[in-house]
């Protein structure tokens, strides 16, 4: 299936990439854009929809406030000016993922227009520049059945569930990005990154790329080097994560430059892009389509009042960039510590166990090593342990109060875990502490030292480092519960 | 600037209604004479009035995002000409990849 493709390096030796993006991000919202049906993925086909969303004859859409108000926020978020009035518009196809042959959608009136953001790729700034942020409503999803590949040309058949019809959309459509170079597809999937983190930040959507609902269009085409007019592009669809978007525009630069080098020339068309490696043509977009946009009469005109954005401007959170600048300086960690950090999705507790009283670096121990193992065991995320951060700044508190020892504290983790109650708690209940009553400890350290005469007669000789066996005995005496240092200090008094 | 029996063909075609030549012939002096009727409001208006696209003037009608209940499968399946594992099937799609 593969093309000819020409060697990467070659290629942006000779041409200057320019990308396009398109992501759309469906809404987290209890209810549908224009519905009440529930707006939840994974439901039994065809259980989710009503009138409305099934485009029967006589029903009457009525916008979702909630879905007005994130698609602001996305588009504050983004830097966007806030249309002051702007209206929906119908775009009419035909094609059996939506029942009422058109798509609700925004035309020349998004509701958020003309913002940036600036992206870090290896040291470098980039800005790129959002031109829109619209709402629209998602579409039915189609099993294409019959054939031998599941796949659409040989199918003989399609079924439809239209569940996801009518889901809320922001669709974020990006300037041409220029200037890239050899580092395009590295740009393109640092910007889906930063758009799935600001997504979470903002708590407007799920942005699972897997299930769909963050879904990215790449568009690319060359021109070459220095020269100032776009070459004709494609737009790579079906680039389900984020490793996907690096591999297909670098597939597709690589495709687009074998065809220009050998004097052919790019077809303007959508491509689809194929797990194995590889993009196929799907629709050609020679010929501009033609959706017969017009305002959608159903629905009245949105027109935001300023203070209520202003409002929604003061919801905004941090941006995920600016907030992990500022915690790896309160923190002190390295550039990988942060990484690792940031890739275990453990931030927010680390914060939390950090402002319950722990130091950075004991926060990032348990989280990042005795946690995020238990986590991975039970398949959960960090933040869905039965234990919370404050709980884990206590442990940290008994460790440095001498109480338990590291091994003493990983049961004590494993009593909070099990529902047993607070670190004290389990303490208490499961006569965890570390013993440094000297009387106890005393006889422990006779009974070691009657036990291992040859190892006592090497310490009386002045080899110190022996005591460690005799440390290692009472230890063992003691199920791990005995105050190593204490214990030390009793066999070098009796045996120094 | 009368409508052509091409352009009622392009219609037509974005439609999805097919037409015969002697419908296009009868239709497109039809459809040019609504259209000529709708450009005189246009003439009358003055450049101070815009397009009007609603009849009522309201903006923000806004409904709270509460989940109603949808309607029963087989309800909705009820009216489709053939159905498979709860889902609605519909003739094999050609020349189109989406």
């Amino acid at each position: 299936m593969s093309a000819d493709l020409l060697d990467f390096d070659e290629a942006l030796a000779a041409y200057d990439p320019v990308l396009g993006l398109e992501v759309h991000v469906e809404l987290n919202t209890a209810s549908k854009m224009f519905c009440g049906c529930a707006n939840a993925f994974g439901g039994e086909p065809n259980t989710q929809t009503c009138p409305v969303c099934l485009g029967l004859p006589g029903s009457l859409p009525v916008v979702n406030g909630k879905a007005i108000e994130s698609a602001i926020r996305i588009g504050l978020a983004l830097n966007c000016s806030i249309a002051s009035w702007c209206r929906f518009a119908r775009k009419n196809y035909f094609y059996p993922d939506m029942t009422k042959d058109f798509q609700t959608s925004q035309y020349d009136e998004p509701i958020a227009h003309d913002g940036w953001i600036d992206l870090e790729v290896d040291g470098e700034t980039y800005r790129i520049e959002i031109e829109r942020a619209h709402m629209e409503e998602d579409a039915g999803k189609l099993v294409h059945a019959g054939g031998s590949s599941g796949r659409i040309g040989d199918a003989e058949y399609s079924l439809v569930d239209y569940n996801r019809a009518g889901t809320p959309l922001v669709e974020i459509v990006t300037r041409p990005i220029t200037g890239t170079g050899a580092k395009a597809p590295q740009v393109a999937k640092a910007y889906v990154s930063f758009l799935r983190d600001l997504m979470l930040s903002l708590g407007v959507s799920d942005v699972r790329m897997e299930q769909g609902s963050l879904r990215c269009d790449a568009n690319v085409s060359l021109m070459p080097k220095g020269a100032t007019q776009f070459g004709l592009r494609t737009e790579t669809k079906n680039v389900n994560s984020l490793r996907s978007v690096e591999r297909a525009l670098t597939y597709e630069i690589q495709r687009q430059a074998a065809l220009l080098s050998s004097g052919g020339r790019v077809h303007q068309e959508t491509r689809h892009w194929h797990e194995e490696g590889y993009t196929t043509p799907g629709r050609s977009k020679e010929q501009a389509e033609d959706y017969r946009y017009f305002p959608e009469p159903d629905l009245v005109p949105v027109a935001p009042p300023r203070e209520w954005v202003e409002q929604l401007r003061g919801t905004l959170p941090e941006l995920p960039n600016v907030r992990r600048e500022r915690l790896q300086a309160a923190w002190g960690y390295t550039d990988l510590e942060m990484q690792d950090a940031v890739n275990a999705g453990a931030l927010d507790v680390i914060e939390a166990t950090v402002s319950a009283g722990a130091t950075p670096q004991s926060a990032r121990k348990w989280w990042l090593t005795e946690l995020a193992r238990r986590a991975n065991e039970a398949g959960v995320d960090l933040a869905a342990l039965a234990i919370t951060p404050a709980q884990v700044a206590e442990v940290q508190a008994l460790v440095d109060a001498g109480t338990v020892n590291d091994k003493l504290a990983r049961q004590v983790i494993d009593g909070v875990l099990a529902g047993e109650g607070s670190p004290a708690d389990v303490v208490a209940a499961r006569g965890l502490a570390v013993v440094s009553d000297d009387g106890a400890l005393s006889a422990a350290v006779d009974a070691a030292i009657a036990a291992n005469p040859d190892v006592a007669a090497r310490i009386r000789d002045g080899k110190l480092q022996a005591a460690g066996a005799l440390i290692g005995a009472v230890m063992k005496d003691m199920r791990g519960q005995a105050d190593a240092g204490r214990v030390r200090e009793l066999i070098l008094q009796k045996l120094g | 600037m009368a409508l052509t029996a091409a352009d009622v063909a392009r219609l037509g075609e974005l439609a999805r209604i097919r037409l015969t030549d002697e419908e296009l012939a009868r239709l497109a002096p039809q459809l040019d004479v609504i259209l000529q009727s709708v450009a005189r409001v246009t003439e009358v208006a003055g450049a101070d009035v815009p397009p009007t696209s609603h009849a009522l003037p309201l903006t923000n009608v806004f409904r709270e995002d509460v989940v109603t209940p949808s309607l029963a499968r087989d309800a909705v399946l009820a009216a489709a000409p053939a159905v498979e594992d709860g889902r609605f099937r519909v003739p094999r799609i050609l020349a189109e990849d989406a």
